[in-house]
């Protein structure tokens, strides 16, 4: 088969090599010289290493003939190094990879055509587009969704040789920035830095120019540095392009590597999903009878490998986007929340990787030396931190009985109606939640905010007018709540009931002095404050999740009214204020939600999102991104 | 898990008796449920007329919707034709209902696509509303709001096929959802794929017709056609390991020796 490739990148070169070998006839075409490359060193994992060596055990050779290996990350925050060991990482320099690559692709006979200007793969039985992340043939003939991903980062070398993989944050006056470093040769080091768009404008770097970023970075990071100087390699300021791409395939045209998928540079995948991709393809253009087969098996094997890095670069990106929340953090804890971003890694993995690491943050949250996991470490006056849900109080007597460190009852109208009295709970032997509740629009009776039906074919409910005779009955309640000896208040702001109804736009469309959507929640709050000593929780809709609704920004905000008005704890819920919200379930989806109310509004939280395992509530507490979890159980 | 298989109501080149040929044989087979695909503008029976028929000849195996498109009915006339084929088959059927991804299918029905998320919401809270129904509604869809619906209305979810790998993360989804909506228990979970066996290029082929309104992924179905008994084992072993509890096989031809290709597979 003829083939033709446009890039002579990693994915380009790579797919040469392996055509080469079964035989095919290959012509690589690349608009710059063969030395001409961007960008320092690159990033490999053990697993592609594997699939190198067995893919082509020439180029493995020389490429781990030549690289630099290391186990270690160094967390450098407020003048404290965190170390974590157990890591495992291999980088090259960018230059003599793909150095490597060319003269193999050269000796096994593929034609390499460099300075050759064509805008797509020329005429021939396969034409692959390798031509990057800014693929002008993926813009001719594909449809991908392109976006920016993260904040504003430029790309440095520097020869610092540092022996750990080294995250750096220094914070300024204009914001925080960061650097990602780590090793490729004996000589040399990747320095990038990052930060976030306004931070980098705040900062003049938006006019400034090559010389004076580079002198600006030097300077901000001059203790890390040791007096090593940053060298630039054409070092511009970038936004990392994050492409999506529904299909990789049409007729004969193929796409690789970054001209098919991209993922944030903070987990370091790039390179090793591109070469990757070089060997699934040529695999399915071995095993598969006809070319078309073999572009639609490429893309069935690669696409979900593909999307899991992506989805962890996401998070990763993300918490970069938003680590200005935990510079105060604790610098174990801070290190176990960045080691865990992406979701790829857990309390569980860190603890095999790095067992010492485990035992300082398990000891630092347990507050002695000889520590469980976290999950079993006290909260407040809770023995552990597991929740439980519970209906019925048979249940929450057998969920006690299991352990859990809180059991929190089922909702309890103040009204009297549609539920169990609080009577009914009291007297179990558990260490118990009530949550108290008004049902609003969703009741059997339904009363509201505003004459808004909780979903098609449902009841208008009778605008709300004696608010008054609603709070006393939420503090009569809270009393009785107190004298019944339950440890923990919750006051239900949530699933779309009366109190979330009042919080919303899109169910409080009153004119009066009520139409102030905080005004009643927090005047009821304050009227059940005064009425509960013990633990007070509000169940909050931290957002409605729906166009025209409570945003996360609001939900924060009142997050924080809350913490003013006395809640100890925020049991962070989102969506059903109306039935057809927009959730994004998945495992832990709203784990995010959660962190960033606890370390925003500054309030310890309480969180659900099906967390199924303990490891994940592990991680989650390790991190600092919750107090207390639900956990659900998973067939 | 139960398997059940799919009626040739979508595959062109029937005639009279071929469904209910068809129904007879898988029945016979042992199969737990005969399902039955929903399309407007394309070569097909209309699925409940279908299942009707396929009641007609049958006794005992299950029958289902997997998915009929909600919308392109009204809530009256849906939930009407729902309850006849409850009512003339003895309480075997199981209503699966989705959205669709066809805007022609909207045009032939005179229904506004852009409405259609909450029309599915309309019907689903009208056939709930009826609570002497003892028939069993599942709701399909990949989106956040499809599966919060599935949770609020349904008794589980369709899902819309996919290697086992794609079942097991939409079966967390809709855990995720159900446990949101403070429902009990779980959902049950149906899933689905294509059988191809006697004659793996022609099922491909019409694969590739019937979705050929997707563009490129059709190719990706037709590719995950079912194509060899091996191959039918496997799926149903990790459809059974993801946690499915219906598991549904389409036939992309009308050669019988399908349904006992998958008889032996089970």
């Amino acid at each position: 088969m003829d083939v033709s490739i446009l890039g002579a990148g990693p994915a380009g070169l790579y797919l040469a090599i392996l055509l080469r070998k079964a035989g095919h006839t290959v012509t690589v075409h690349e608009r710059n010289a063969p030395d001409a490359t961007f960008g320092w060193g690159v990033v490999f994992s053990e697993e592609t290493l594997g699939a190198l060596r067995d893919a082509d055990p020439p180029t493995h050779l020389e490429i781990t003939d030549s690289f630099a290996r290391w186990s270690t990350i160094d967390i450098r925050h407020r003048g404290q190094v965190v170390r974590s060991t157990g890591h495992s990482f291999t980088a090259i320099a960018r230059r003599h990879l793909l150095a490597i690559l060319q003269a193999r692709a050269i000796e096994l006979g593929a034609d390499l055509r460099f300075g050759s200007e064509v805008d797509e793969p020329p005429d021939a039985d396969l034409r692959v587009a390798a031509d990057g992340a800014n693929s002008r043939t993926r813009q001719r003939h594909f449809r991908a969704k392109v976006s920016t991903q993260g904040g504003k980062y430029v790309w440095f070398g520097t020869d610092l040789v540092l022996d750990a993989f080294t995250f750096a944050f220094r914070e300024t006056e204009f914001g925080l920035f960061q650097a990602h470093a780590y090793p490729f040769d004996e000589h040399t080091s990747t320095w990038i830095v990052e930060c976030a768009e306004p931070v980098w404008r705040r900062a003049g770097l938006d006019t400034a120019s090559e010389q004076e970023s580079i002198a600006f970075c030097e300077r901000l990071f001059a203790d890390d540095l040791a007096g090593a100087t940053l060298r630039s390699n054409r070092s511009l300021w970038l936004d990392f392009p994050l492409v999506r791409c529904g299909s990789w395939h049409r007729g004969n045209l193929v796409l690789l590597g970054d001209a098919a998928h991209t993922a944030h540079f903070s987990i370091g995948s790039g390179t090793k999903l591109a070469m990757e991709d070089a060997i699934a393809l040529a695999n399915s253009l071995a095993r598969t009878p006809s070319l078309e087969a073999a572009l639609t098996d490429y893309e069935l094997e690669r696409q979900p490998a593909v999307e899991r890095f992506q989805q962890a670069a996401a998070e990763s990106a993300a918490y970069f986007g938003r680590t200005a929340n935990y510079t105060s953090f604790e610098p174990v804890q801070f290190a176990v929340n960045l080691l865990t971003r992406s979701g790829r890694v857990t309390h569980a993995n860190l603890a095999q990787r790095d067992p010492r690491l485990v035992r300082r943050v398990d000891s630092w949250i347990a507050g002695r030396a000889i520590a469980p996991p976290p999950v079993f470490a006290p909260f407040k006056e809770f023995a552990n931190r597991l929740v439980a849900e519970v209906s019925t109080p048979d249940e929450a007597a057998a969920r006690a009985v299991d352990g859990y460190g809180l059991v929190l009852t089922g909702p309890v109208g103040v009204t009297g109606q549609d539920s169990l009295p609080l009577e009914a709970w009291a007297g179990i032997d558990a260490p118990l939640g009530v949550r108290l509740t008004h049902f609003g629009a969703r009741g059997a009776e339904p009363i509201a905010a505003s004459a808004v039906p909780y979903g098609p074919g449902a009841p208008v409910p009778v605008e709300l007018t004696d608010l008054d005779e609603v709070r006393q009955a939420f503090a009569d309640h809270a009393a009785r709540a107190a004298e019944a000896g339950f440890a923990l208040l919750e006051l239900d702001m949530a699933e779309g009931h009366l109190l979330a109804g009042f919080l919303s736009p899109l169910t409080n469309r009153r004119t009066d002095e009520w139409g102030d959507r905080h005004k009643f929640p927090l005047s009821v709050l304050d009227a059940v404050r005064a009425a509960f000593p013990r633990t007070l929780s509000v169940r909050l809709t931290v957002t409605d999740w729906s166009p025209g609704g409570t945003t996360i920004a609001d939900g924060i905000a009142f997050a924080r009214r809350l913490h003013a008005h006395g809640t100890d704890l925020v049991h962070v819920r989102a969506g059903h204020t109306t039935p057809d919200f927009r959730p994004d379930y998945r495992r832990g989806y709203l784990t995010t939600l959660s962190d960033r109310v606890r370390n925003e509004a500054g309030i310890p939280t309480l969180v659900g999102g099906y967390l199924t395992t303990l490891d994940e509530v592990n991680t989650v507490v390790a991190a600092g991104r919750a107090d207390l979890c639900v956990l659900t159980e998973a067939p | 898990m139960k398997v059940g298989i799919g009626l040739p109501n979508t595959v062109p080149a029937r005639d009279g008796g071929t469904l209910l040929d068809w129904a007879r044989r898988a029945e016979a087979a042992g199969l737990a449920t005969l399902a039955v695909l929903d399309r407007l503008r394309y070569d097909s029976v209309d699925p409940f007329i279908a299942l009707t028929a396929a009641a007609a000849v049958t006794e005992r195996i299950g029958l289902a919707t997997m998915i009929a498109i909600g919308p392109l009915r009204s809530p009256g006339v849906l939930a009407k034709q729902a309850q006849s084929v409850h009512e003339v088959s003895g309480g075997r059927f199981t209503l699966g209902l989705g959205i669709g991804a066809r805007h022609d299918d909207y045009a032939a029905a005179g229904v506004d696509p852009s409405t259609r998320g909450a029309a599915l919401s309309t019907q689903l809270a009208a056939l709930r509303a009826d609570g002497e129904s003892s028939m069993d509604i599942l709701v399909g869809g990949s989106s956040g709001s499809a599966l919060a619906r599935m949770a609020r209305y349904a008794d589980g979810y369709a899902h819309g096929g996919g290697p086992p790998r794609a079942f097991a993360s939409a079966a967390t989804k809709a855990r995720a959802a159900w446990y949101d909506h403070g429902r009990s228990g779980q959902p049950v979970l149906w899933g689905q794929g294509y059988l191809a066996v006697s004659d793996p290029d022609r099922g491909r082929d019409y694969l590739s017709d019937y979705y050929a309104f997707t563009g490129p992924f059709a190719d990706k179905i037709a590719a995950g056609a079912l194509t060899s008994v091996r191959a039918i084992k496997d799926y149903i072993r990790g459809y059974a390991d993801a946690g499915c509890d219906e598991l549904i096989l389409f036939p992309t031809t009308l050669d019988v020796a399908d349904i006992d290709r998958l008889a032996e597979a089970i």
